[in-house]
This record gives C-alpha cells, structure tokens and sequence, in this order.
C-alpha cells in the first residue's frame, strides 16, 4: 500500500489553512464559472490561471483545480433549475433534470445531481490514485520514439473517435501543430514562420490561445441568444437529502456503470461530454421502463452527472501520469505546469511527489467540501443568474484581457486573442471542434522534438517506431484508433452509443 | 417545495426570431476553408525555404511544419471539395441580422477596449468599457453602472497589481497616482 501511505502524505501537504483557503476560493470561483453563461471549465481555468504565478505550485494547482470540480458542480444546477446547460456536459442533465425541477422535485434533483457527480468523481480519483503512480514507472522506461508514439496515439485517437467530420478534427489538430511551431526552433535556433514579425519570435502562447478560443469567443456567441431565463428556486433541506440518499443504492448498477463509461471517456480523449450522453443513454436502454426518461426521471440524473464528472476527474490520470490530457481543462492545468517550472510526465511522481499527491489528496478532499459547499448554498448560486449579462460580458472580458496580458506582459497577445477569439467564434459555428486544437497546441513543441530526437537517434530510419514491441504496438495501435471508423462499421455499431440521443428532452 | 418560477430575468434588447440571415453556413465554411488553404500554402512555403529536407543530424527545422502544412492544405481542400459538391448541406442561417448586431456591440467595444488598454492602461479602458456597456447595451442606469464598473477595476487593481503582483498596463492616471 505505497499508494496509501503517499496519499496521506499529500493530505499533510494539503492541510494548512493557506491551502484550505484557497481551495474554498477555487470552489466559489469554479461554481460561479459553472453557473454563469459564456464562462465554462476551460476558459475559467485560463483566465484564473495569473492569479496562481506567484504562489508555489502545489498551492496554484490545488485552486486551479478545485475551480475546474466548482464548474463540474455549477454546469448542473443551470441545466436543472433553468434548462441551461452551463456546460455542454450538462446537457444530457437537462434530459430529466427540468421535468423534475417543473414538477417540483427540483431540490430532489439538485441533489441527486451533486450527490452522484461526487460518486463519479471518487471513482475516478480512485483509480488515479492506484494507477497512475503505476503508469508513471512503467513509462519512465520511454525513450523519444515511445513518446513520440504516445502523443500520435492521442491525435489518431482524436480524428478517429471524434464525433466531428473527419477533415474537420484534421485542420483544427494541424492548425494547433503548426501554430505550436512557430517562433525559435528548440533543436536548431533557426526561426520558423515569422516573416520577420519580432512579436512571433515568442511564438504563440497556448494560454493566451485558450482564452481568446473559450473566452471572448463565448461571450461572442452567448450574446447571439435571447438571454431572457425563467427558472426555478430551491433550497435543499435535509429531508431530501435523506430521500434521494436512501434510495442510492437501488441504482448501484446505473453509478457503477455510468463511473466505469465516464472514466473510460476521461482517459482516451472522449471527453465528458460524450461521457455524459453515453451514460444517459446506457441507463436508458438498460432500464425496464425507457419511456419514462425525459419525463423527470431522477435515475436520468444520475447517470449523465455521474459519468461526466467521472469523465472530468479522469482526464488528469494521463495528464499526471503521461503529461498528456485527456480534455481541454487538463490541456490548460499542463500549460499552467509549465509556467510554474513543473515538466509534466512521468518524472512528476519522482521529482515532485509533494505536488502530485498533493494534487491527488486535493481531488478527495476538493470533492468532499464542494459537495457540502454547492448543496448548502444553492440559492445563492441560482441567485447569481439575476445578474444582467450586460453586467458580466465586460467584466469576462477585462478578466480575458488580465489573464493574457500577464502571461508574458505583452500587449501583442491582448490583440492575439481577440484574433483567436474571432477565430473561435468562426471555428464553432461552421463546426471545426476546437479541443484538438487546445491538445495540439500544448503538446506540439514536445511531440516534434520527441519525433526528432527519435529521427536522430535511428539515423532518419522510420522503423524506429516498430523497433521494438512496445513501441510498435502503440504505433499500430494509433493507427487502428485512426482508422477506426472504418474498422468500426465492420464491428457493427458500437459508435452509435457514442451519439448524443436526438429527440430527447 | 413550490413549483412556480422564482428567478426571471428579461432581456430587452434579444435578438429577433425572424430577422432575416446575412449569410448562410455553406459560404462561411467555403470562406474557412479557403483562408485555411491559403494560410496552409504561405505555412508550407515559408518552412520550404528555412529547409525541409533532411541534414545530416536529422530532419531540418522545416521538416515537421511542412508536412503539417501540407496535411492542413489537403483537409482544407478536401472541405472545400465536399462542402461546394454537397449543396444540400449548410444552407442554414451562419448569422442573422440582429445577432450580427448584438455580436459587434460586443465586439466593437471590446476592440475599442483593447486599443484604450494601450493608452490609458487597462483598469481605465476597463472602467469605460464596463461602464458603457452596461448603460449602452443592457439599459441599466448610469450612476449603477458607473459604480459596478468603478469597483470592479478597483477590485481586479488590488487583487492583481497590489494583492497578486501581476502587473497590468498603466496609463496617465496610474502615473498621477504614483503607480
């Protein structure tokens, strides 16, 4: 039991009250990035990402991602009370979460929501702390060609399991590769693709990309609705919670299920929002009485929250244990790696095990107070939506504009992104996704000079990366992920699961 | 637990159900995809003549960007190919009228904000650009927006320039401050 007794070393790392203050921030700050419109997981990490340069890195990553579960938590109660989805994960939540919150039930429900996003959680957390210190030694035997193998693996993966046109997912990845590009090569000090602009010699800050790509292009796209709400209100008494937890373990096999999809998702880059509607729709089809879903059934609560919260927590497995994530949000908190002088990858659980185990007791501890935190303080988050959005908008974009400017003092990358956030907009309306994007951008530079150094090290010899079998087999293994959906057709229809239910709601 | 609603919100200005499109998705996506393209060929010249071959310690800075590059040109092009053959597809409204408008009061001042920023330092531009946007687009009184905007600058001001030591633009009036 190693993993047991560094767990509780993490947990005497985490409990000072400067830590504990400032993960209650992070959960505050997460719920209301959650629950505001135009403002989601990724870009509320981002633009919160400065205030965390000065601290110590475990201190900056125990906020940062405490305010990605306060967004987990938040994107729930807009898709209950209001029939917003906060986040597109929400979106299956809404399902049967509005039915019951027009019943009545919306406390029920509410609950429910919580209480199974934190199951779903704890299972992911769980398997982190178990296996990812494993996945680590195992990959500390890598060399460059391994690596190399590991990221076109996470690409191929992208293209063939991405629900989104093929040559669509293939510009948004190799738009994100180049762009990682341009400024100083890293082998040979020449200068690539700036046409003599001095402000691209250093290159294109992936954070400042993120904020414009989730941020201003949010905003820009939130405003193109009629944001006119009416929702309900609720407050939880302890009556419910007494209700909806005593009736828990009746749906063991939904949690346990919707869990085991959520962490699956979480780790190859499904993603929770897959997660969620793949949860909803297994429980559906697995349930004796599918036609009461989508009429304020509290199972179909459970399953979606539970698999995209399980899905959320399990994207940061590869990102500690591989330095490579499995969502966007992971993609940003291994950017913010980077700025505190943190080399995400294997090395992490042997160089710096305060600040993994610190991060992983953070993710037990972070879920437990978020829990009591969002189901005691209902109200006042739902109350948050009576503020105009008028209001907000410029105050999201002036925290934009703070978050770029500090990453490098530039004033270039305020323009930058509103390039990018104009380029966002573009982006999601003719449907190029923009996570392959966000992942090629942040793991571009390591991927080239992991292929080069492989190169070098074989002579220019490709065959480098079937040289031996665990190599070869991540390589032929990308390569079956990239063609899967041509693979997959004569498997029959696995990937119809994989759809967003059409109709529903 | 009472079911009627509790929380509304209006929204005075939203956009009009009926407003007719500027432009449908087919020309946007065909647009993209040309600029893409474009984009892709300039990319692929320029790492063609920092080298994209290969020297003697390996493959030159040029080799893993070109080929990108030329990925990125071909799915570009691909696009461009099946969006013009498909015509059926994207006819829908990109942007109607009213939403292009709501989406410039946005943008405009947002670029206005980042030209200010320049200039005047960033919690100036801030406070104007909060306290126009809240009187101008979302019709709520002045004195309420001056105050919001006023104390949310003087809040991000302390929080990061003071509390966080990340230091913002200044302008003039930071300077007849002592800052």
């Amino acid at each position: 039991m190693e993993a047991f007794s560094l767990l509780v070393h993490g947990f005497a790392v985490l409990l000072t009250w400067k830590t504990l203050s400032l993960m209650m921030v992070g959960l505050v700050l997460g719920i209301f990035v959650g629950v505001l419109p135009g403002l989601g997981g990724p870009n509320g990490v981002a633009i919160l990402l400065p205030l965390t340069f000065t601290m110590d890195p475990t201190s900056a990553i125990v906020m940062l991602s405490c305010i990605y579960w306060g967004a987990l938590f938040g994107g729930a109660i807009t898709s209950i009370l209001f029939n917003i989805p906060g986040e597109a994960w929400s979106v299956a939540t809404t399902f049967d979460g509005y039915p019951m919150a027009q019943q009545g039930r919306a406390a029920e429900a509410l609950t429910a929501a919580f209480t199974s996003s934190f199951i779903g959680s704890l299972f992911a957390v769980l398997l982190i702390t178990f296996l990812a210190p494993g996945i680590a030694s195992f990959a500390l035997q890598f060399g460059p060609p391994e690596f190399f193998a590991v990221y076109l693996l996470t690409f191929c993966s992208f293209v063939g399991l991405g629900r989104e046109a093929k040559h669509k997912t293939i510009i948004s990845m190799a738009l994100g590769l180049l762009l990682a590009g341009v400024g100083m090569d890293t082998v040979s000090g020449q200068l690539r693709m700036t046409f003599g602009f001095s402000d691209l010699l250093r290159g294109i800050n992936f954070l400042v990309a993120v904020i414009g790509l989730f941020g201003i292009s949010e905003i820009l796209l939130t405003m193109e609705e009629r944001l006119a709400l009416r929702g309900h209100s609720a407050r939880i008494s302890l009556h419910v919670l007494w209700t909806v937890w005593k009736d828990l373990p009746r749906y063991w096999v939904t949690l346990l299920r919707s869990s085991a999809i959520g962490a699956w998702l979480g780790i190859t880059p499904g993603g929770a929002i897959a997660a969620s509607f793949m949860g909803y729709n297994l429980a559906k089809r697995f349930s004796k009485d599918p036609e009461s879903f989508g009429k304020g059934r509290i199972e179909g609560v459970f399953a979606p929250e539970t698999a995209a919260h399980a899905s959320g927590t399990a994207a940061l497995l590869p990102m500690l244990a591989l330095g490579i994530p499995g969502s966007g949000t992971a993609a940003i908190l291994l950017g913010g790696l980077m700025v505190w002088g943190l080399n995400p990858g294997p090395l992490l659980f042997v160089e710096h095990k305060d600040f993994v185990w610190g991060l992983i007791a953070s993710m037990y501890l972070g879920n437990i107070v978020g829990l009591v935190m969002v189901l005691t303080t209902v109200p006042v988050f739902a109350a948050v939506l009576r503020v105009p959005f008028a209001a907000i908008a410029p105050m999201i974009v002036v925290s934009c504009a703070i978050g770029a400017y500090a990453i490098q003092n530039a004033m270039f990358d305020i323009w930058l992104m509103l390039l990018f956030g104009v380029v966002g907009y573009v982006f999601k309306k003719v449907g190029i996704p923009l996570a392959p994007f966000t992942l090629a951008l942040v793991l571009g530079s390591r991927a080239e000079d992991a292929f080069r150094l492989a190169m070098i090290g074989s002579g220019g010899d490709l065959r480098v990366f079937w040289s031996n079998g665990l190599v070869g087999s991540i390589t032929t293994l990308a390569f079956i992920l990239l063609f899967w959906p041509v693979i997959s057709k004569a498997f029959g229809r696995v990937s119809e699961l994989l759809q967003p239910a059409k109709g529903t709601g | 637990m009472s079911s009627e609603t509790e929380i509304a919100v209006e929204d005075p200005t939203a956009p009009a159900e009926d407003s007719p499109p500027v432009t449908s998705t087919r020309v946007v996506e065909i647009a993209v995809y040309l600029v893409l393209a474009a984009l892709a060929l300039l990319l692929a010249f320029d790492n063609w003549r920092t080298g994209m071959g290969w020297a003697s310690d390996g493959p030159q800075a040029g080799y893993f960007p070109f080929y990108l590059s030329i990925i990125l040109a071909g799915a570009s092009l691909y696009g461009l190919g099946s969006t013009i053959l498909n015509s059926s597809e994207g006819r829908e409204a990109f942007v109607t009228r009213d939403q292009l408008r709501r989406v410039m009061q946005v943008f405009v001042p947002t670029f206005l904000f980042c030209l200010f920023t320049q200039w005047l330092g960033l919690y100036v531009a801030s406070f104007l650009l909060i306290a126009s946007f809240m009187w101008m687009v979302g019709r709520i009184a002045l004195w309420k927006s001056l105050l919001t905007s006023f104390v949310f600058s003087m809040i991000m001001f302390v929080t990061f320039d003071m509390a966080f030591d990340v230091i913002m633009p200044k302008g003039p009036l930071e300077a007849l401050f002592g800052y």
